[in-house]
């Protein structure tokens, strides 16, 4: 009887050496961890339990039966992040380069599978070679029931990929579809062709760094979500996002004892707008002060600057903020902007994670670039995920909202719940200048009659009060007490309801 | 005593005023240029007049202008502050022409003080002790070469009208007198379009060290002791203190009464400064007098007690001095340091914009321990391009110098300054110098002590161990807030445990922490403890902790998977792991940091107005590359070194955020 209890143990043994100790070097010698250790990070202290550790692949061709390692290059199971479950799958580069058999991918499918069922989170942590070329289609098939999962998932439970070594060809589409993808500075790379094919179809002469490195996905591409520096640290940051996620959509976003004063008055905000309209300010210092504690998870810092997304609490619970940026662009939507907030919103809207708007936007980005670009149909996702959305709503215009840009940012139109406007809001079809010089066309040879024109129509536009007459700024706030006002909006709205005509899904202009 | 008085100035001196006036119960009137319609001395004073637009020469020192705000608010008095028009004797004219009292000294006293060639001959004839040299007209070089052997090397060349070490050289030998020479001739005739040049002998070892006088309109003149205006930057006082480390009695004496007979001499009243240069063996010598109220003088009076700017004002009621010198008593130690919008890590550029962050330490007044913090900004406000860099002016007092450093090292930790580069970690490095704790520094400290600029802090095993224990402790209250989210497993519940590993500024400390409902005993693997108190909670950015009793404050940030924590004037990555974690976090490679040296790194974040260079350029040093706009001023780039363009990412239009690459060499 012993005996069978220490084969388990040996057996344990053989399965957590994976691609054994040469290979555990070498990958430390990258300066990546193995699959476990990655776990091990990941998760509270002794909280995985694993799935499938003996598993191993079936496949006999070109001598593959001679070598069947337990659990088949993958490492899956469920555990927890501060309490709460997740499930996580981990891809071990010692065994087979990581690469994908069909029984490699059962085990994903059971553990995705599972998180459905169950309602938690799936991790999952790619460092893949790819395919595993012996196993020809068969491997191919294991790709497409992975993605087949990942999009029934989708909305259901949220769905994390951190790339934390090479994640190529078929391979990008699993990531791809799940709702944040991390990736590891200077360790990380993803691409559907590499830098060979890339040479030999197009002639470009390319790095894997510089075609799917961290850098390319979070500045040019927008694949990703967020780059690190190593390992450890990525582990830890998506331990923190986990921190503000619901576990599934039947669930409100969690919330957690916070340290801070709901009623915190913010009197530098005030001061926030610069006395000239066409200065920036940086709208990251409005959401810090209006956050818990000043904690923001930005999502997409790097890429399209002009509109800022992330997580912040209010009264310790999740927030999703969309921000407009003076800073970049004067805050003006476009074509990169409009996507990458409209997807943050309809991630928010999925999982019951209400919405807060900062606005300060000047209008549309004019341009052939744009037009031919397809402004209309990107700018329209965004209009299209605020116009859905059924998740509790409330914008603060700080300070422009022109234009069809207006409607767009959480508008009272769009089912805004709160919409609140400071002082210096200005909201109105484009800017005074503009607008005097159509309105008194005939009055354009003559300076000084548009000079007063302008400074009428700014007199009668440039203020949220037209907007309140109508109703739609249901109040103007100080500046200063937004945290406050926002507090109580988002608190009021605790048991909201509403919901969309059924439909089998939208049609979205993708 | 006045009605209303006018405070013809801004910033915290203005503030400053105001706080006297309203002590005294004197209406006060502040003036104000377009850029500082928000600013904090117009919200403190019951009147505010506009000015003009924000350039002094356009508005502060405009002396039309600021007549017309006395005249508009009937203000019976004007305290000038210090700069603007504080020293301008025009303008105490004008003001004697309509009957206003001037907070200051009589016209003749400004103008005999004014110039340096004057003063020092009018301060001779008073008996005061000067630095040896010529005064008359110098012709030429060869002339300028014979005083020099006269006075014995070394030697200093001086503008007569110079300032701010314009038109300065020093001479060792008879060629560097007369290249000296005609340089200082050459600059003089450019700064100042007065190319008259003395020579002077050059002090080593020397200190600045000013008297405070005070004297009324009845022959009564008294001293206050002195300032140690020493630790400078290019002619820049950083940080002062009262009395001065160096002095003994007798030499303070002798350097008092000759300041009050100077000052006598020229028939002054009101407050005012003489300051002293004093070498190695306590030698002094008159250099200048500074006819208004000093930026230093707050620590003056935290060891007199007396408010300057109230005598001032009484002394320009007319009012006889109601202290006799022996009633002037040096109580304690004071130190001041001035925070400057300056960052001294990129060579203590000037910094502007938008203090998005700005707490001071509390002001405290108890039994041993003064905590001063005069200031003319909030958060909120601005610091603008068209002023003085000064935010604040940091003052602690204490029974003894020893006491009152540490007051300060606190008070500065305490200090939070966000949205604008500042120079608080250089002042806590200052603070914690060697040189500065032994008191024994000259005006070169600076100078010598970072010549290569300021790099930051390496702070001692002490204080580190300090750090990882707060650090450790902090961690564990911020983990265990993280396991009481909501939607948690029961009875699976994450539980904290008392083993950590600190990862601070290259050094690695295992800890174990008992924590009880007081505190947190934090055990390091020698055997040693450290016990940690405070009441942080999660989120601060503030920590004020009590490690083993002494108090320890942190200013607390986030980083990826970790803490900023800044203290002591180091800025340090700190990681808090399991020893698991760090186990694992030790096998990742150390990034070494990308080699910035043939790139152009965009120094703020701003818009490129144009790029003057194209692919292929070879450019010299020093030549203009591009120029960026940043809070409207437009600043050039200039190549640091020989170089050949390699590649321009930016061009005109473009906006970059701080480190953005512009140009690439080969």
């Amino acid at each position: 009887m012993k005996d069978i209890l220490s084969e388990l143990e040996d057996r344990r043994d053989a399965a957590r050496l994976g691609g054994g100790q040469r290979r555990i070097d070498a990958q430390h010698g990258r300066g990546k961890l193995t699959a476990r250790e990655r776990i091990e990070l990941l998760l509270d202290e002794d909280s995985f339990e694993e799935f499938d550790m003996f598993k191993a692949h079936r496949c006999t061709d070109f001598g593959m039966e001679e070598d069947r390692p337990a659990g088949d290059g993958v490492v899956t199971g469920w555990g927890t992040i501060n309490g709460r479950m997740v499930y996580v799958f981990s891809q071990d580069f010692t065994v087979f380069g990581g690469s994908l058999s069909e029984t490699h991918a059962e085990k994903i499918c059971k553990i995705m599978d599972m998180a459905v069922q169950n309602g938690a989170p799936v991790i999952g942590i790619n460092d893949s070679g790819g395919a595993r070329i012996q196993e020809g289609v068969a491997s191919l098939a294991g790709y497409a029931e992975v993605f087949q999962r990942n999009i029934m998932a989708s909305g259901v439970v949220p769905q994390i990929s951190v790339i934390m070594g090479p994640c190529a060809g078929g391979a990008v589409y699993s990531p791809a579809m799940t709702d944040f993808i991390f990736m590891v500075k200077d360790t990380s790379y993803m691409f559907v062709t590499g830098p060979d094919v890339v040479k030999t179809v197009t002639n470009e002469v390319v790095t894997a760094e510089e075609l799917g490195g961290a850098s390319t996905h979070t500045k040019k591409s927008s694949v990703a979500d967020g780059a690190f520096e190593n390992d450890v640290e990525a582990l830890a940051e998506v331990r923190r996002l986990v921190d503000f996620l619901p576990l599934n959509n039947r669930e409100k976003p969690p919330v957690r004892p916070f340290f801070d004063e709901p009623g915190r008055i913010e009197d530098s905000l005030d001061t926030l707008i610069p006395e000239n309209p066409n200065s920036p300010y940086d709208m990251k210092e409005l959401i810090t002060k209006v956050a818990d504690e000043g904690d923001f998870y930005e999502i997409q810092e790097d890429y399209a600057k002009n509109i800022i997304t992330g997580f912040i609490r209010l009264e310790g619970q999740t927030v999703g903020v969309v921000a407009n940026q003076p800073m970049v662009l004067a805050g003006c939507l476009d074509i990169d902007s409009s996507r990458k907030a409209a997807r943050f919103v309809r991630f928010c809207d999925c999982f019951e994670i209400p919405i807060l708007t900062l606005v300060d936007v000047p209008g549309f980005l004019p341009g052939t670039s744009q037009e031919y670009g397809g402004v209309i149909k990107h700018g329209a996702k965004l209009l299209f995920a605020y116009g859905e959305a059924t998740v509790p709503k409330v914008t603060v215009i700080t300070r422009k909202a022109y234009g069809g840009a207006y409607d767009v940012m959480a508008s009272k139109h769009l089912r805004g719940d709160f919409n609140y406007a400071w002082p210096t809001a200005e909201i109105a079809v484009m800017g005074a200048k503009g607008a005097t010089e159509i309105i008194h066309r005939a009055d354009l040879g003559d300076a000084e009659k548009i000079a007063a024109h302008t400074a009428d129509y700014e007199d009668r536009f440039a203020n949220p009060f037209v907007a309140a007459e109508k109703g739609f700024i249901d109040e103007v706030i100080q500046p200063r007490s937004t945290r406050r006002r926002v507090s109580r909006a988002f608190a009021s709205l605790r048991n909201k309801k509403l919901e969309n005509p059924w439909k089998k899904h939208d049609n979205i202009p993708l | 005593m006045f009605d209303k008085i006018l405070i013809a100035n801004r910033g915290e001196i203005a503030c400053r005023v105001i706080k006297t006036a309203q002590k005294m119960g004197i209406k006060t009137v502040a003036i104000y240029s377009d850029a500082d319609k928000q600013a904090l001395h117009v919200k403190m004073a019951d009147e505010a007049i506009h000015i003009g637009p924000p350039p002094a020469n356009q508005s502060y020192i405009v002396i039309d202008k600021v007549m017309e705000a006395i005249r508009t608010s009937g203000a019976q008095a004007v305290h000038p502050g210090y700069g603007f028009l504080s020293e301008n004797s025009k303008f105490a004219e004008a003001l004697a022409a309509e009957g206003v009292a001037f907070v200051g000294p009589p016209v003749g006293a400004i103008e005999s003080m004014g110039d340096k060639i004057t003063s020092k001959k009018i301060a001779q004839e008073a008996g005061v002790s000067t630095v040896p040299g010529y005064m008359g007209l110098i012709e030429d070089a060869d002339e300028a070469v014979k005083i020099s052997n006269q006075i014995g090397y070394p030697v200093m060349l001086k503008a007569s009208a110079g300032g701010g070490g314009k038109g300065m050289r020093i001479a060792w030998n008879d060629e560097e007198a007369r290249e000296g020479f005609q340089s200082s001739k050459n600059e003089a005739a450019n700064s100042f379009g007065d190319d008259r040049i003395f020579i002077e002998k050059f002090v080593t070892q020397p200190r600045h060290i000013e008297i405070q006088v005070l004297c009324d309109a009845h022959g009564n003149g008294i001293y206050l002791g002195e300032r140690e205006c020493s630790i400078q930057r290019r002619n820049q006082k950083v940080v002062e203190e009262a009395p001065s480390p160096f002095l003994d009695e007798a030499t303070r004496k002798a350097m008092g009464e000759q300041a009050v007979s100077l000052a006598q001499a020229v028939g002054y009243t009101s407050a005012g400064t003489v300051e002293f240069i004093v070498d190695g063996d306590k030698n002094f010598y008159f250099l200048e007098m500074n006819t208004r109220l000093q930026v230093e003088h707050p620590v003056t009076e935290l060891i007199t007690n007396v408010d300057l700017v109230e005598q001032m004002i009484r002394v320009a009621n007319g009012e006889p001095l109601s202290i006799a010198q022996s009633d002037v008593k040096l109580n304690g130690w004071a130190i001041e340091n001035r925070l400057y919008a300056e960052d001294p890590y990129r060579g203590f550029l000037p910094s502007i914009g938008r203090l998005s962050r700005y707490r001071p330490p509390a002001e405290v007044v108890e039994e041993g321990h003064i905590v001063r913090n005069d200031t003319g900004v909030y958060e909120g406000g601005e610091i603008s391009m068209f002023y003085d860099p000064m935010i604040a002016k940091l003052c602690t007092w204490a029974p003894t110098r020893a006491e009152a450093i540490e007051h300060m090292r606190n008070a500065l930790d305490g200090f939070e300054l966000e949205g604008i580069g500042h120079n608080l970690p250089f002042l806590s490095a200052v603070m914690d110098h060697p040189i500065f704790i032994s008191g024994d520094m000259t005006t070169a400290f600076i100078e010598e002590q970072y010549p290569d600029g300021f790099q930051g802090v390496e702070l001692p095993a002490d204080t580190l161990r300090r750090i990882a224990a707060a650090s450790a402790a902090m961690h564990r209250v911020a983990e265990i807030r993280r396991t009481r989210v909501s939607g948690r497993m029961d009875n699976h519940e994450r539980r904290v445990g008392g083993d950590w590993v600190v990862t601070l500024q290259g050094e690695e400390f295992a800890v174990k922490i008992a924590a009880d409902p007081e505190g947190s005993t934090v055990e390091f693997a020698d055997g040693t403890h450290k016990r940690v108190t405070s009441n942080w909670t999660p989120g601060d950015q503030l920590a004020e902790l009590q490690v083993d009793g002494d108090a320890l404050v942190l200013k607390v940030g986030k980083i990826p998977g970790g803490f900023r924590i800044r203290s002591r004037g180091a800025d340090l990555k700190v990681h808090v792991r399991t020893p698991r974690q760090a186990e694992l976090a030790a096998l990742m490679p150390e990034k070494v940091a990308p080699d910035t040296s043939k790139l152009l790194l965009c120094p703020m974040p701003g818009l490129i107005v144009k790029v003057d260079v194209a692919v292929g350029d070879e450019v010299q040093e020093g030549q203009a590359l591009c120029t960026v706009e940043a809070m409207k001023m437009e600043n050039i780039l200039r190549a640091e070194k020989k170089g050949v363009v390699s590649k321009v990412n930016a061009t005109a239009g473009d906006s970059l955020a701080v480190d953005d690459v512009i140009i690439e060499f080969e």
